[in-house]
């Protein structure tokens, strides 16, 4: 192999479907992580609205505590020193770990999320649930959720990608997803170029298009959103 | 005080209100925002099937006071007792303890009511609207409340957008849904906390007509806040007028509005015919 020329097409075709393949990993642990994000996000969220104030402070300092620190460090805890914790600890495999990881951490943004989603719907709702005898249960399924979900979907698809592009980290707790298949053949062959760029182009090629997919999703809920917005002023003129 | 006020309306109800047991009583019900008491032991009693108009300048006490017997606004103290049980409160070893949610629940079950700016659920269908609460609060089978819900909605002239959502209506055309919806729980006292304040003034008739065909039924006991003077002379059996947290005057719609007593009375009325 002529370690002169910057880039070996061969080479290239040669390691790209191991790579590809290993997308799927990416794929999973972003989707699962995602997943898991999205119910604890919620879980934080109405928690923290809870009127048992011992139940909103905890989960309000658990979920500063998850964001001010780094995900990589979650990771390395989840993954190395959690199994160590005496009567609770268990060994996750390196898969698990990396999934509760981003599903952890990111639930604490999604959280915040929901809670915007949950604040914008007008306090009349809640007063016409009332007057209509719902319990708080009903309320949220049937009158605040409905309502509140809709408008935020855009946003959780932007965390969608950006969680999608943070996989690389599971790398460091050995998950061989993507970015570690890239560094397993390059240490064998003593070429990154190709492979590394591999990685970056296909991380690219997925998260582009979901970029362009949520911003038009949330320029369409911006149109219908102001049109409500409009309205509502209309009506508050003539009071 | 009160002398032919049913004979105009010609109510279904012909005994006299005031020999029946009160559905509604306000005692002594004062209510504090911070330092601003804005209702001052207030003493109100609402019989069986009787319309109440509430009258008065804005910040007069009147929606507040409404927004009490909904359970919207907590009274800072007073009791308010609906059906013969008291509404915030429940009695334990002869002792007046908060009441709790299923407490409440069920005393609320007695009371509906239409908001000044409708409050319909944007994300349901004008049906769905008007079913989803008494499919699952009371637990009325579908088949039959779709058929109360249609027959109201109908009523209320609306029977050709069952399947619209609200922000395709008119704000008169969300505000009849709205009523409809109130309705079709049959509450034994309805609140209807100026229905028509938000409306495009070529709107409200059509709101005003609907809630007085309710009104000649007879049977629920109805709460009106309006600032429509000829609306409460023509729907109410009996007139509140109040002023600054407090009932100042109330009696028949015509020895309110055609013979006040108070000074504040007088000048709220001359206030309304100068047209402001």
């Amino acid at each position: 192999m002529n370690v002169t020329t910057i880039w070996n097409w061969e080479y290239a075709f040669l390691v790209f479907p191991v790579i590809f393949r290993a997308m799927w990993v990416t794929l999973s642990a972003t989707l699962l992580g995602f997943v898991l994000a999205l119910v604890l996000g919620l879980v934080w969220s109405l928690a923290r609205r809870s009127s048992f104030k011992i139940l909103s402070w905890t989960v309000g300092g658990i979920v500063e505590f998850i964001r001010s620190t780094p995900l990589l460090v979650q990771l390395f805890f989840l993954y190395m020193a959690f199994p160590q914790i005496p009567y609770i600890g268990v060994a996750l495999d390196a898969f698990t770990a990396g999934v509760i990881g981003l599903g952890l951490h990111y639930s604490t943004y999604l959280s915040e999320i929901y809670r915007s989603g949950i604040e914008s719907v007008p306090k009349g709702q809640w007063e016409a649930s009332t007057a209509l005898n719902f319990s708080k249960t009903q309320t949220w399924i049937k009158v605040i959720l409905p309502q509140a979900i809709p408008p935020v979907l855009p946003m959780f698809g932007n965390y969608l990608i950006v969680m999608f592009k943070e996989t690389p980290l599971l790398a460091a707790i050995s998950v061989v997803e993507m970015l570690n298949v890239s560094l397993i053949i390059g240490s064998k062959s003593f070429r990154y170029i190709e492979p590394i760029t591999i990685v970056g182009l296909l991380f690219l090629l997925l998260s582009y298009p979901s970029a362009l997919l949520v911003r038009h999703l949330e320029k369409r809920m911006k149109n219908r959103y102001s049109r409500e917005k409009k309205k509502v002023t209309r009506e508050e003129v003539t009071l | 005080m009160r002398i032919d006020a049913t004979e105009k309306l010609q109510t279904t109800t012909v005994q006299p209100h005031e020999q029946l047991k009160p559905i509604v009583r306000f005692m002594r019900v004062s209510k504090s925002f911070g330092d601003l008491e804005v209702l001052k032991q207030i003493d109100l009693d609402i019989a069986p099937g009787e319309k109440v108009a509430l009258i008065g300048p804005s910040g007069s006490g009147k929606t507040t006071l409404a927004r009490m017997l909904m359970t919207l606004e907590k009274p800072t103290s007073g009791v308010i007792e609906v059906n013969g049980e008291l509404l915030w409160h429940k009695e334990v070893n002869g002792k007046l303890v908060p009441a709790d949610q299923k407490h409440l629940r069920r005393v609320r079950s007695n009371i509906g009511m239409v908001f000044q700016q409708y409050n319909l659920f944007p994300h349901m269908t004008i049906l769905r609207n008007c079913i989803e609460a008494p499919i699952l609060v009371q637990g009325i089978p579908k088949d039959e409340t779709i058929k109360r819900a249609t027959d109201m909605l109908e009523r209320v002239g609306l029977g050709d957008k069952l399947d619209a959502y609200p922000s395709q209506l008119s704000g008169g055309q969300q505000q009849r849904v709205a009523i409809a919806r109130a309705v079709v729980m049959r509450p034994k006292v309805m609140l209807f906390d100026e229905v028509t304040s938000a409306l495009d003034p070529e709107l409200v008739g059509e709101v005003l007509e609907v809630i007085k065909d309710l009104a000649r039924e007879g049977d629920m006991a109805m709460m009106i806040i309006t600032h429509e003077m000829d609306f409460a002379y023509e729907v109410a059996d009996r007139v509140v007028f109040m002023d600054q947290g407090y009932i100042v005057e109330q009696g028949s719609p015509k020895a309110v509005f055609e013979n006040p007593k108070t000074e504040r009375l007088k000048s709220f009325i001359r206030r309304f015919r100068n047209g402001v």
